[in-house]
């Protein structure tokens, strides 16, 4: 990556193209979830269409995405001021949390099929299992960015590179856009039941 | 007569190049450790491109092999195509009685739908843009390799992976799947529906899955060098038509393929988990499925929101690198370049409204249906300004008529011819008549099959020299053109006529139905022209492979005197493309027989009187 870099140095009015292509990748997963809830719209309008209320468990796990984001956010500020502890703390509470909304999302499938909703069946249940299966996967890919994150936190020595400030930054704008992404979900969900 | 300049780059290089300290690093000789990392996994563009385009020779020759058999059947259905048992095996039934040898029926099915597959997404989506966009990002721009060479790399590989798969599945005893390049369900969602819908099905999904990866990869790459890795000088309306057809097929690559891997997800449910998306009250031998609730339209939908871009994905790479050759070779400015670059803008917009054209006929509203006639047509006029341009730029053009031009005026020939058929097509009162027929099967091999095939061969005769250093033979690169144009048009004109008179494309035969008896000429004349165009491809891949070694050698960096940065490297470019510094740019890339001069590079300073005519 040494070509880019270079030339990255010199045009620093440029954004970083790393940071770019973190960018178009998130345009991207945008669509294919613009496409799964498009689908969902085609197909509701086309009737027999099973009704049920959203698990409350889902607006819980959506409270704890959202803190984690932001403890996410002011870990990257304190790395940046120098704050050594600190940033370190928040960043293994931020990953926590993550595998908390994971679990979450778990009991949410349970109270799901505890009221009839199962992943067969009627495709407006179905559409819910993979709406969140989905997300939860690419969760899942933030949280092996994160304990990356981890673990050379406590690995390395603490040094304040530009290097790693651009890994930081992609992986708290990974982590916002996924959590982004879970509000947009549930606000569809919610209101197009 | 023009003047024909010599320019020494090599000086004006030194003299004010963008120095950007990159052979102090001492990272230019790393790469040349071992044959396996400077050959196989090598992080260079230009060995990707080479990778890219190797394979999708392969591929090709799988691609169109498949064709000659399968139209040997339908053509000949009497005649016995025992002799092909040593390849196919237990897909040549030989009847006892009679001892004629021909095609199982549903490997029939599986052979149209990997000739489909292969050529729409290994050939002409890897092989063409992959190849090109690889190659010459880097070069024209003045950059020295994509943002990120390691995606660069992963790129090829998943393509690799995916062609693999794909591969095996051909092998497989129940067959590769066998229901269409679209893979609509239920034949592609019930593994029980028929023997290509087991197992050839997954492999299909997994590997396209895979091949929509490598794409990702690439097209992100695409973009962001686009963006940020121009060189000193390089402003985006500065950029050579290839570079912008490449950025734009790129982002529609990122914004559709996404849909359709949304699409195969919720297949794979299907198959996999037992939801019923696409399914609904199903009967398989007599025994109802417990799916409900489905809608295969739904697939159709999802399908060809990726489908209708995909094939804008193939041919606007073509018609980049179409416009460049011409361009070069008729040594005049292009026509009317910001309407070119405005025109793919438009096409590529309109690109993504337009999906339901292929849903006249499965029963969408008709209302509906008139937005999607509307803006169907509308593709038309970017697609009509971009022909009149090309036209327009050979008109009273010093034009020398090689290989790579004769291939860039063919493409827009096929693009002409294949357009017109587009307009009957997009009217959904006509597409009753033609939708499903022989009609489409010419509209779309005409519009998207041979020209972005003649736009790719135009590219490839043009930067052979850049990407192997020697030419390709003149005398065979002509019989190759020749044989190609005339052959495919021999093949698809006349199954216009078929496909008008009602007969269904995707039948094993049709020569029972009495309506469509007095087309068995025409069948075995296509047939023949078939086979002879395969011939003519391989007269091609025998200049391509002899020439690497044998061809007569590149002598000077710019053989072609043409203006863009790539003929400003040394003749076998390393890592890095530039020794030294990077080239500065000062002009627009078709300064061709401007103040009668030849050709003026890129590289070259503005005049005085250029830089106060470039002030009003
Ligand atoms: C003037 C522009 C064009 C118009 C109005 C047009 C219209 C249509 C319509 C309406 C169909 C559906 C026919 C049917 O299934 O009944 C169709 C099929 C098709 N077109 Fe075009 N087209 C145009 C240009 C192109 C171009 C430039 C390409 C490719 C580069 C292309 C590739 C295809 C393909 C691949 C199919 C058939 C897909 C399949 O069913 O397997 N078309 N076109
Ligand atoms: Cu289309």
């Amino acid at each position: 990556m040494d070509a880019m870099t270079t030339r990255y140095e010199q045009t620093s009015s440029r954004i970083h193209p790393l940071k770019f292509g973190l960018w178009i990748s998130m345009a991207s997963i945008s669509m294919m979830f613009a496409a799964f809830t498009s689908a969902y719209v085609v197909r509701q309008a086309q009737g027999d269409w099973l009704e049920f209320e959203l698990p409350n468990i889902f607006f819980v796990s959506t409270l704890v995405l959202l803190v984690s984001s932001v403890l996410l956010h002011i870990s990257f500020r304190s790395f940046k001021q120098g704050k050594e502890q600190r940033y370190k703390l928040l960043l293994v509470g931020t990953l926590i949390l993550g595998f908390v909304f994971l679990v979450l999302q778990y009991f949410g499938w349970q109270s799901l099929f505890e009221i009839g909703v199962d992943l067969r069946g009627n495709p407006s249940g179905s559409f819910l299992y993979i709406l969140t299966g989905i997300h939860a996967l690419h969760i899942i890919g933030g949280i092996v960015a994160l304990a990356i994150g981890v673990i050379r936190a406590y690995t390395r020595k603490y040094r304040l590179t530009e290097r790693r400030v651009i890994n930081f930054e992609l992986t708290l704008h990974y982590w916002h856009f996924v959590d982004l992404l879970w509000v947009y979900l549930l606000i569809f969900l919610y209101i197009s039941r | 007569m023009a003047e024909i300049l010599k320019y020494n780059e090599e000086e004006l290089l030194k003299e004010q190049g963008f120095d950007d300290h990159f052979h102090d690093h001492g990272h230019g000789d790393k790469h040349k450790t071992s044959f396996i990392f400077k050959y196989i996994f090598s992080m260079d563009h230009k060995i990707i491109a080479r990778q890219f385009l190797i394979t999708g020779i392969f591929w090709a020759f799988i691609g169109i092999g498949m064709s000659v058999i399968f139209r040997l059947q339908l053509g000949f259905p009497e005649d016995s195509i025992a002799w092909l048992k040593p390849l196919l095996g237990k897909w040549i039934i030989v009847n006892e009685e009679t001892g004629i040898g021909s095609l199982d029926s549903q490997f029939y099915y599986a052979l149209i739908t990997m000739h489909g597959t292969i050529m729409v997404f290994f050939v002409l989506t890897a092989g063409l843009s992959g190849t090109f966009s690889n190659l010459l990002i880097p070069l024209q721009l003045g950059a020295r390799d994509m943002a990120s060479p390691f995606l660069n790399m992963l790129s090829y590989w998943f393509f690799f992976l995916a062609g693999i798969i794909m591969f095996y599945s051909l092998f497989l005893s129940t067959g590769p799947f066998s229901g269409g390049w679209t893979a609509y369900p239920p034949l592609s969602a019930l593994p029980q529906a028929s023997s290509g819908s087991g197992a050839g099905m997954t492999l299909w999904l997994v590997s396209l899955t895979m091949f929509v990866v490598s794409i990702l990869l690439g097209g992100i790459n695409y973009i962001t060098t686009v963006l940020n890795l121009r060189t000193k000088g390089m402003s985006m309306w500065r950029m050579p038509l290839t570079i912008w057809t490449f950025f734009i097929t790129a982002i529609i690559g990122l914004l559709s393929f996404p849909v359709l891997v949304s699409g195969f997800l919720l297949l794979m449910a299907d198959r996999g988990l037992g939801t019923s998306f696409y399914l609904n009250e199903i009967f398989v031998s007599g025994e109802a499925l417990d799916y409900v609730g489905g809608s295969a339209i739904l697939y159709q939908h999802l399908f060809w929101f990726l489908g209708h871009p995909e094939v804008y994905i193939i041919i606007l790479p073509a018609m980049g690198l179409t416009s460049e050759v011409l361009s070069v070779h008729a040594r005049k400015p292009i026509f009317g370049y910001k309407a070119m670059v405005y025109s793919v803008m438009a096409i590529a917009f309109l690109s993504f409204i337009v999906w339901a054209h292929h849903m006249f006929m499965s029963g969408v509203n008709p209302f509906i249906s008139n937005f999607f006639v509307i803006f169907t047509l509308i593709i038309a006029v970017p697609s009509a300004v971009k022909v009149f341009n090309w036209i327009t730029t050979l008109w009273g053009g010093n034009i020398r008529l090689n290989t790579p031009m004769l291939f860039a005026i063919g493409f827009v020939s096929m693009f002409i011819s294949g357009g017109l058929t587009g307009i009957f097509l997009g009217n959904s009162a006509i597409d009753i008549q033609l939708h499903d027929t022989y009609f489409v099967v010419a509209h779309f091999h005409i519009v998207m099959g041979v020209a972005a095939a003649f736009g790719m061969y135009a590219g490839i005769y043009h930067w052979y020299p850049k990407m192997f250093a020697t030419f390709m033979n003149e005398t065979l690169g002509k019989i190759h053109f020749w044989g190609t144009l005339i052959g495919s048009y021999a093949i698809f004109w006349p199954m216009h006529y078929i496909g008008m008179a009602g007969v269904p494309r995707r039948y094993y035969r049709f020569d029972g139905f009495e309506a469509f008896n007095q087309f068995t000429t025409m069948n075995e004349f296509i047939t023949i022209a078939a086979i002879l165009t395969f011939g003519a491809q391989l007269v091609f891949a025998l200049n391509f492979f002899w020439s690497i070694k044998r061809g007569r050698k590149v002598m000077t960096k710019n053989p072609w005197l043409a203006n863009t940065l790539e003929w400003t490297t040394p003749i076998k470019a390393g890592h890095g493309n530039w020794e030294g510094k990077l080239p500065t740019v000062h002009r627009w890339p078709y300064d061709y027989g401007k103040d009668g001069k030849d050709y003026i590079p890129q590289v070259i300073p503005m005049s005085e009187e250029e830089k106060a005519e470039a002030e009003h």
